[in-house]
């Protein structure tokens, strides 16, 4: 049904319709309004799950870990700090091969602390074995806990699913969005069966030392499982169109990209914003498009190679940082097309949004007016020179 | 597309009156996308709330810059902030007027509706927060939205007591401004 409501709301009342037998949060904002939402719905009794109060967001993760080994469909959320201060535990889920689903609720990374939005937090956390899936719009943050459960209790996954979406931007705003109903959600969503799991009657140890004959392996398939999930995503998008009604790639959504001669790659809800300056552009003559990139984790590289390999400039947004080195997305965009006959003449970085600076659609058109023939690296957008020491000012 | 701009401090609702009026918008069949921003994240610090609607999903994830109406929750902001920046040329502005604060000089066909939304909201909730009241006279002094679905949105926001306070806040409020047309 649709309703109107706040994006936290929407992701609460999904998860409820997934039934979780465990749900463990450290409230942090923007990601706050959410397990808010769930504790009230166990309190109420309309979620039959174990909310653990627990006194840090390590322990959270440890709870949904421990939660998920016993077999027990779990959920999580958290923020910035909170997502960092889970790390270690983040890395554990995914080597122990358990489903769990995570909201990250993108903030940025102190010091200096700030509560708004970039994407720091859950790119820090990439090389965790996680799924990530980035959100432009509070239907597709519902959306994409539904998949993230079907996607990562699949048999032949067995992984951690991290659903992304912008604080505040989609935490806190307020749209329309489609609830499924139960009997939509029980359909596309059978109850959790563990492959293995602990249980007293039948003792199994789980995540015991391993020394250098085994470890290596323990990487090898988790690697091949994600890229397996390349090809899994798309078959699970199909059947939850049949299902929901709505339809999504799962990997990449191209916008306007058929005849593009510059085109835009970018994250979560940013990716909004510029299919309107698209549309303009496009309304003056001007070829533009964009590639929305859903799967952050598992990388989509052959599905970013076919829809750019006839695109002549590229620009890629980040909002975050890899200090010290080239911008993350833009890195990785770029070796998509190392050693590619067809590929993008220029590939430009730009890197936005750091820290809640508003992006507009100025920031956008501006954008696509520095993508000439001049490769840029890392160029940060809508920089305030009044604010740096006369040595950056370049 | 429609882009309306709220003034206030954190506390005083900004963000529940976002969300009404954008539920008003998503009853009469528009798809409404309200969002706030938040300042120093500490109450009575200055703060926005915004809702952009249009005929099909918002896709427009910024702040509002231009906005086509503005409401001003705190008219004391004005002394600090230009709260017209960016209003559109043929722009309308409800304000909650304030002794002894005044409202600058607005363009030619843009439009000013001032009204004692805390004074209405004093007799009719029994506390100082006007927000139902510059709904209704945002109703009034727009043509956005028919006064019936500001009730509809209160209804199924509000219950009880704060329900009928609510109500009579904003048809306050509307009839103030609707008489103000008229006079």
């Amino acid at each position: 049904m649709k309703e109107f409501l706040e994006g936290s709301h929407a992701v609460a009342e999904v998860v409820k319709l997934c039934k979780p037998g465990v749900v463990s949060a450290y409230p942090i904002t923007p990601q706050t309004h959410i397990v808010e939402d769930l504790a009230q719905m166990v309190s109420d009794g309309t979620l039959k799950a174990e909310f653990v109060n627990v006194e840090s967001e390590h322990s959270a993760a440890s709870v949904v870990l421990g939660g998920e080994a016993a077999g027990v469909r779990s959920y999580t959320a958290t923020s910035s700090q909170g997502l960092l201060y889970m790390a270690e535990v983040v890395f554990n889920i995914a080597g122990l091969r358990l489903p769990v689903v995570m909201t990250c609720a993108n903030r940025a990374i102190s010091a200096p602390i700030n509560i708004w939005n970039d994407h720091q937090d859950s790119v820090s956390l990439r090389d965790t074995g996680w799924v990530q899936l980035f959100a432009e719009n509070i239907q597709e943050a519902a959306d994409f806990h539904l998949l993230a459960y079907r996607l990562g209790e699949d048999k032949s996954m067995m992984l951690p699913v991290m659903v992304c979406m912008d604080g505040f931007i989609l935490t806190h705003g307020i749209e329309t969005v489609d609830i499924p109903t139960q009997e939509q959600v029980d359909k596309f969503l059978p109850p959790y069966k563990a492959l293995y799991k602990l249980d007293v009657e039948n003792p199994i140890s789980i995540g015991p030392l391993v020394d250098p004959e085994y470890y290596l392996e323990t990487r090898y398939a988790l690697q091949k499982t994600l890229e397996e999930a390349l090809v899994l995503i798309p078959k699970l998008t199909a059947e939850f169109s049949k299902v929901f009604g709505r339809t999504y790639n799962g990997l990449v959504e191209g916008y306007r990209l058929e005849d593009a001669e510059r085109a835009i790659v970018a994250m979560g809800s940013v990716c909004g914003t510029v299919k309107d300056v698209v549309d303009e552009l496009r309304k003056k003559g001007k070829k533009v498009g964009l590639l929305k990139i859903t799967s952050y984790r598992p990388f989509p590289i052959a599905a970013i190679y076919d829809a750019l390999k006839n695109v002549p400039k590229v620009a890629v947004l980040d909002r975050a940082v890899s200090l010290g080195s080239f911008a993350p997305l833009a890195s990785e965009v770029r070796a998509v097309f190392t050693g590619k006959k067809k590929a993008p003449k220029v590939i430009s970085s730009f890197v936005v949004g750091l820290g809640g600076r508003d992006i507009t659609k100025h920031s956008i058109k501006e954008i696509y007016s520095l993508l000439t023939a001049k490769e840029l690296h890392g160029e940060y957008i809508d920089l305030k020179p009044e604010l740096l020491t006369p040595e950056f000012k370049g | 597309m429609k882009e309306i701009r709220i003034h206030a401090r954190a506390g005083q609702g900004a963000i529940t009156t976002a969300s009404l009026l954008g539920y008003a918008y998503f009853l009469k069949g528009m798809y409404p996308y309200a969002f706030p921003n938040f300042g120093a994240a500490r109450m009575g610090a200055p703060m926005n709330a915004f809702v952009r609607v249009d005929s099909q999903p918002v896709r427009l994830r910024s702040q509002i810059y231009e906005p086509d109406y503005l409401i001003i929750v705190d008219a004391t902001l004005m002394r600090g902030f230009n709260c017209f920046s960016g209003l559109k040329e043929d722009g309308v502005a409800i304000i909650n007027e304030k002794e002894g604060v005044e409202v600058p000089k607005v363009g030619a066909r843009q439009k000013t509706f001032l009204l004692p939304a805390n004074d209405i909201a004093m007799k009719t909730i029994g506390r100082p927060l006007g927000n139902t009241a510059l709904l209704g006279a945002f109703c009034a002094a727009t043509n956005e939205l028919d006064l019936n679905m500001l009730f509809e949105t209160i209804k199924k926001r509000f219950s009880g007591k704060a329900q009928e306070g609510n109500i009579e806040a904003a048809k306050q409020g509307f009839d103030f401004i609707k008489n103000k047309k008229k006079g």
